[in-house]
């Protein structure tokens, strides 16, 4: 797989959701897809459960409507740092990609903290239209704490 | 060696407490001083953690082998569970009988043999007896312990420790009443509806909060906020104070079950929307895949949702068919950490894990109900910033902390601070 297209399909990943596009975040996904917020630990420990767990689009869509309309949080916007994508293998055109991130998470009064450090362990393959998105995106925090909520995806 | 020094200061003086006397004597009423004051953040550590009080400290299913163990904290104290040769659970105090430090530097494990201290090499067996003393006899006669050390004198302090349904806790006194009897018949019978069989952990997530540990368990207490707070809650009739239901208050005060009975609501089905409230968004909030929601009755009494608590810091949560513990942990006055367990049974089906998955998107720090309660508490810390010599005003449903046929009551936050002033001594 095309590592500057995976590289641009991070970067557009990190910019929709930093500049607070939200909407444009499922659509970076296919449908069905796996969208899943974990811990390393949880990982090793074989527990499959997730913070956020997302298997269609449409669980997508809701995160981000329930973002919009209903949940109750102070303001707040992340600042994505992604790494270089590695690509570990291929199957079917379906490339096995591990991509490190640091999240900054910068309240509405400007206080900024590191928030999670990770890797996301993808499944990337081309659209109808021959698009790069996400069968699956597991983000794997290295740490297990989750300071105060969590309201925008990782 | 343990010398207590438990010597009686004025603010030990019965009624007193390290900021004047409680303010009213009224469960309605108590004062904000309680979510801040240092010194009395140490009394608690002291009177009600290390007091006569049962604390959770792991699951059964987190130790199921010899020799595995976990660590956790019962206040400030830090503690090992650990799993001995006869199958008995064993709690100590994580601190070695020579310097302190502590015996078990991670989240848990197996041990084979004895656990070591990594400072000096002392050594401690599975029941917290200090066995193993590094040079115990010194080098060619010189040096070592003198000659009439008594090991048997020195060991990290044992907490009596106890199991119910899965469940592990320990207390440090013996004036401790027996767990049935501590959390009481009525209470107990709802545990013991959710916990009816053997567990499957799924899941482990901490989320550090902004606020006093007491202002968590009063939220998950306070029957009245959840259906004005969680807008889920109300718009997908997960739990409206309209529903059928009530709240369960030990005789105690302490430990509480509040639940809400999936039936429709007959006439009362309007009072969301007749009070403009906030978070009836029925008919201009719909899910694009409501799969989240899909829940099969599990428990075969029509309570969809039921939040029960065993004071001081344990809760069990049935949400459909999310289960959850929470146990919470001071870290200081003003911040605390919940640990999160999400899990299921052990004979799960496929399906079933499936809609466990998915309906824990309901809870949690990300939860679509539950994200709420991590600032909620934050902003009453915030808000009683200047308001150390006021008082809240927690009067709901009367003044009294009994049990009652309906949520919109604060019954069981009363019922909380009257354990919480037995044991303080208030
Ligand atoms: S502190 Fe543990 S052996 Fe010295
Ligand atoms: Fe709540």
């Amino acid at each position: 797989m095309d590592l500057a297209r995976l590289v641009e399909l991070n970067a557009t990943y990190a910019r929709v959701i930093d500049t607070d596009q939200l909407e444009e975040w499922p659509k970076l996904f296919l449908d069905p897809c796996l969208y899943k917020l974990t811990t390393a630990e949880n990982v090793a420990k074989g527990h499959e459960a997730g913070l956020i767990y997302a298997d269609t689009r449409g669980m997508l869509e809701d995160r981000v409507s329930s973002l919009r309309k209903v949940n109750i949080y102070e303001g707040q916007r992340y600042r994505h740092v992604v790494g270089l994508p590695v690509v570990l293998g291929e199957t079917n055109g379906t490339a096995d990609v591990e991509t490190p991130f640091l999240l900054v998470r910068v309240m509405r009064d400007g206080t900024t903290d590191l928030f999670a450090t990770g890797v996301y362990r993808d499944k990337v393959k081309p659209d109808a239209s021959g698009a790069l998105r996400f069968a699956e995106r597991v983000v794997v925090c290295d740490g297990r704490r989750f300071d105060t909520l969590v309201a925008i995806p990782f | 060696m343990d010398i207590r020094h438990d010597v009686i200061g004025h603010e030990d003086l019965p009624g007193q407490t390290p900021h004047g006397p409680w303010p009213e004597d009224s469960l309605a009423r108590v004062p904000y001083w309680v979510y801040r004051d240092e010194a009395n953040y140490q009394r608690e550590m002291r009177r009600l953690f290390e007091g006569a009080t049962w604390n959770f400290v792991c699951l059964e299913a987190d130790i199921p082998d010899k020799g595995d163990y976990r660590t956790n904290q019962v206040g400030a104290m830090p503690v090992i569970v650990v799993r001995d040769a006869d199958g008995a659970i064993n709690c100590f105090e994580n601190r070695c009988a020579h310097r302190g430090a502590l015996i078990a530097f991670d989240d848990g494990g197996n041990v084979k043999g004895n656990f070591k201290c990594v400072y000096h090499a002392w050594g401690y067996d599975l029941c917290g007896n200090l066995k193993g003393i590094a040079f115990e006899k010194g080098i060619n006669g010189l040096g070592g312990m003198p000659p009439g050390f008594d090991r048997a004198r020195f060991s990290p302090r044992k907490l009596r420790t106890t199991t119910l349904c899965g469940l592990v806790f320990a207390t440090l006194s013996d004036d401790t009443p027996p767990i049935e009897d501590f959390i009481g018949a009525e209470v107990l019978g709802r545990l013991k509806r959710v916990l009816n069989r053997p567990i499957r952990v799924m899941g482990r997530f901490v989320q550090p909060l902004p606020n006093n540990w007491k202002l968590y368990v009063e939220n998950v207490k306070d029957t009245y906020h959840a259906s004005l707070l969680h807008t889920f809650l109300t718009t997908f009739r997960i739990s409206r104070l309209t529903q059928g239901g009530g709240v369960l208050v030990s005789e105690d005060g302490g430990n509480h079950s509040s639940y809400t009975i999936g039936v429709a609501e007959g006439a009362n089905a309007g009072a969301y929307k007749a009070q403009e409230i906030r978070t009836d968004q029925d008919g201009r909030f719909a899910l694009a895949d409501p799969s989240v929601l899909d829940s099969v009755e599990e428990f075969g009494d029509q309570i969809q949702l039921q939040i029960l608590s065993v004071f001081p810091g344990f809760i069990l949560q049935q949400i459909h068919n999310c289960l959850a513990v929470r146990h919470v942990v001071p870290r200081g006055v003003d911040r605390m950490d919940l640990v999160w367990t999400y899990f299921g049974f052990t004979d799960d089906s496929p399906e079933m894990n499936r809609r466990r998955l998915k309906q824990q998107n309901l809870v949690g720090p990300a939860g679509f109900i539950s994200m709420e309660d991590g600032c909620v508490g934050g902003f009453v810390q915030r808000g009683t910033a200047a308001a150390g010599e006021h008082v809240s005003v927690i009067e709901m449903g009367g003044a009294t902390a009994e049990s009652q046929a309906t949520r919109a009551t604060e019954a069981s936050v009363r019922g909380f601070w009257k354990a919480y002033r037995r044991h303080m001594g208030y």
